[in-house]
């Protein structure tokens, strides 16, 4: 398959609330190659969730087009998301909710079981199977989201500024975890943060979004290698080039 | 205070009441006949289980106990929860709930006894009503109070259909809220029952009218206690009933 998995042309979001018309989105392009770790920045309201939520299908665009370049007999997942807040279904154990997406693709109660079992591996947390979510701590809740979102096999990985209710230690585990995740197995990810160090530091291709309604104000590849250094030159260097950016769009706007 | 001082004082404070009641009679403060001493209480048990009598009470109420909180409950569980998912099913019944609902549950009595005679199936109905209340009420609060946030999980992971967001989300996030209804109802069944037999459907509170009636006084208290010792029994049962399905809270 060639093409990018996520075509996005003329993107605009609007609500009405009281007669008064907010825009959200305007008029945004986006195309994410297959396999790209891309990060999405900006200040809070930009419209960077919005635009995940409109890709899984919470909310829906007042205009433009979003053609997806996943498997079109959707055998496989389209995208998955991880929000915010890790969402944990309280009632139901630390397994039981990774195996929670999986209970519409008609597996059995054992399969599902096995396939929980596989990411819990994955993200590291395979003796916490039994737990109640509340018996965990934060990092652990998201690293179960992260589990719970993988299991349904997503082409797309969605994640919602995942780390930022998170204190800075369990934080940058998690970074690195997520770029360990990513390395094997080779999916696309598209990340929101409002966090540029995080951006710089997970990025293969940071977009950052300005403005209201919100516009890509700059797009910028990151080339350094992985697993790379968090002091590492180039991305001490883009990460300032894209303060510089967004304080110059805030400063237009 | 220490749980075991506590509970000291606890008996403490039942053995003065007893004390008091069983003086008051044998003191002749108060006529035998209108207040049975505690002491005479175990003979008049003994008896009504050698004639029979209690098992047969015992059995009868809490069928209509059991049948008439299973109907009431299955039926307040059902609708409130789909008035707490459907906004325009809420609207078409919210005139009828209005009507109904200031009935007290005993006004019912009077078309109980017309529609079903004085029958067991009229007490099941007059409990059912009470209950049904209770847990309507109980169970649509549930239902409008379970986190947005989570169906969204539900709706992210594909699960978008009414059945689907109700069997993965709202009944296992309402259940607390309607657990604690069918406490409260569990309690208002009892009432019920008796309220409803003594209309004349065979069962404790029949027992106890036909006792009174004779002025067997200690007949009437052997009832009374035996309905506080149900309760507490169910009452029980259920705290550890809800401990165990609520046992994923913190």
């Amino acid at each position: 398959m060639s093409g990018p998995i996520i075509d996005i042309r003329g993107l605009s979001l609007a609500y009405e609330r009281d007669g008064r018309r907010t825009e959200i989105l305007s008029a945004l392009d986006l195309a994410v190659p297959r396999g790209q770790f891309l990060v999405i920045v900006g200040e809070s309201g930009v419209g960077k969730s919005t635009l995940l939520r409109v890709l899984i299908d919470l909310a829906k665009p007042s205009g433009g087009t979003v053609h997806l370049g996943t498997d079109p007999q959707k055998t496989r997942t389209p995208m998955a998301l991880v929000f915010q807040d890790a969402r944990l279904l309280p009632w139901r154990r630390v397994i039981d909710n990774v195996a929670f997406g999986l209970e519409r693709h008609g597996l059995s109660k054992a399969e599902r079981r096995e396939r929980a079992a596989a990411m819990l591996k994955l993200v590291g947390l395979s003796d916490l199977a039994g737990r109640w979510p509340h018996q965990l701590s934060g990092g652990q809740r998201q690293r179960i989201a992260i589990a719970r979102a993988l299991a349904v096999e997503p082409e797309v990985l969605l994640m919602d500024e995942p780390f930022s209710a998170l204190d800075s230690f369990t934080r940058e585990g998690l970074q690195d975890e997520i770029q360990r995740i990513k390395a094997q197995t080779g999916k696309t990810v598209l990340f929101v943060t409002h966090d540029i160090d995080e951006a710089v530091y997970l990025a293969d291709r940071v977009v950052v979004l300005a403005g209201s309604p919100g516009r890509i104000a700059a797009d910028v590849t990151l080339a350094p290698p992985r697993p790379r250094q968090r002091r590492d030159a180039a991305l001490v260097e883009a990460a300032r080039h894209l303060r510089a950016e967004l304080s110059r769009r805030s400063a237009e706007l | 205070m220490t749980p075991f001082r506590s509970a000291a004082l606890a008996v403490v404070g039942l053995a003065a009441f007893l004390a008091l009641w069983e003086a008051a009679p044998r003191l002749d403060l108060i006529n035998p006949a209108f207040l049975p001493p505690p002491s005479s209480i175990p003979a008049a048990f003994a008896r009504e289980i050698a004639n029979g009598a209690w098992p047969t009470a015992v059995v009868e109420s809490l069928s209509h106990y059991m049948v008439g909180l299973g109907a009431g409950a299955l039926a307040g569980v059902a609708l409130g929860l789909a008035t707490g998912m459907f906004a325009w099913f809420d609207s078409l019944t919210a005139g009828i709930v209005r009507l109904l609902r200031p009935i007290p549950g005993l006004a019912w009595v009077p078309f109980a006894i017309i529609w079903f005679g004085v029958q067991p199936s009229a007490a099941v109905f007059i409990i059912a009503i009470g209950v049904f209340w209770i847990v309507f009420f109980a169970t649509q609060g549930a239902v409008r109070g379970v986190d947005r946030d989570l169906i969204e999980v539900a709706q992210a992971f594909g699960f978008r259909g009414p059945l689907a967001r109700l069997t993965k989300i709202l009944l296992p996030a309402a259940t607390p809220g309607i657990l604690v209804g069918l406490r409260t109802a569990l309690g208002q069944a009892w009432m019920a029952v008796v309220a409803a037999e003594i209309f004349g459907v065979p069962g404790i509170g029949a027992r106890m009218m036909q006792a009174s009636s004779l002025l067997s006084t200690d007949i009437v208290v052997v009832y009374m206690l035996t309905m506080a010792g149900l309760y507490g029994l169910f009452d029980t049962g259920f705290v550890a009933l809800q401990g165990w399905l609520l046992r994923w809270r913190a």
